[in-house]
């Protein structure tokens, strides 16, 4: 019985995030984009807690779904109606056509190699532990066997923070230069 | 495991990352391809997490979280260079975008 309800909500987050990723680029706004990837990021936070990862799955809410997408938001606001022109307009171009072949190599190439390393089903899953997943055992790993990840990753923010505090102020620069 | 096989999960984070690069592809607004690099960054998640589920070990999930911090900062530059364009009137067309072009 638990096994047939796991896999009626692992089917109905699998639906609702591949629907919600075919809608994010095939809405013509920008916005209803971004507010199709809120639905997508939540699924997949369904998804990591049936993996039993739930301080991802609350870290991709708060993080994702929290933080990111209200700056997304805000830009698009920001920048006003820059509405895009539909994937499909104009009919299929060599562009489209070419691309559509490229996605579909790629997803041949990732089943092909998956079927070939597994043979079709990855046995002996490991048994784990009531804490698997948990705050406490991750923030243990990031402060013991990946300390070295931890700290370049917090670098990486750091120099992100800075980007985008330049970025953010080269503009003021430039409409002093046009004045004269 | 109760459920799907962890291949189910990683058929599922294929078809995401697939999808996710069609959007890069195909979409002009930069905008929408910053959303379409979310969904592949998602799907490589999702593929890390079912790993680590498989093997019993949270490295899996360590890296997913250090993937999510990559993820903010590549948006922060992102959306500044966006926010930059937009400030100097310049179309949100990648395809228009020429003036680096040889």
């Amino acid at each position: 019985m638990a096994n047939f309800i796991v896999w009626v909500v692992w089917c109905g987050a699998a639906f609702a995030c591949l629907a919600s990723a075919l809608a994010v680029i095939s809405f013509k706004n920008p916005f209803f984009s971004a507010l199709s990837l809120i639905g997508n990021l939540a699924s997949l936070a369904v998804l990591y807690l049936l993996l039993g990862g739930e301080f991802v799955a609350a870290g991709q809410v708060l993080v994702y779904g929290g933080a990111v997408m209200v700056m997304f938001l805000f830009v698009i606001a920001y920048l006003g109606d820059k509405t895009d022109q539909a994937p499909w307009a104009g009919g299929p171009s060599w562009q489209a056509v070419g691309t559509v072949l490229a996605a579909g190599s790629i997803l041949a190439e990732v089943i092909v190699a998956l079927a070939l390393t597994t043979g079709g089903h990855l046995s002996k899953e490991a048994h784990i532990g009531r804490s698997f997943g948990s705050p406490a055992s991750v923030g243990r790993l990031f402060l013991t066997d990946h300390l070295l990840a931890f700290e370049v990753t917090s670098i990486v923010l750091l120099v992100a923070a800075v980007g985008g505090v330049v970025l953010g102020s080269h503009a003021r620069t430039l409409e002093n230069d046009a004045r004269p | 495991m109760h459920g799907p096989d962890v291949v189910w999960y990683i058929a599922l984070a294929g078809v995401l990352f697939v999808t996710g690069s069609l959007g890069v592809l195909v979409r002009r607004s930069p905008l929408i391809i910053l959303l379409s690099v979310e969904i592949m960054l998602n799907g490589a998640n999702l593929a890390l997490i079912a790993f680590a589920r498989h093997f019993g070990h949270e490295d899996g999930q360590v890296f997913a979280i250090a993937v999510m911090a990559i993820a903010a900062s590549e948006v922060v530059v992102g959306l500044g260079l966006i926010v930059a364009m937009g400030r100097r009137n310049v179309e949100l067309d990648v395809d228009k975008l020429r003036t680096l072009r040889g």
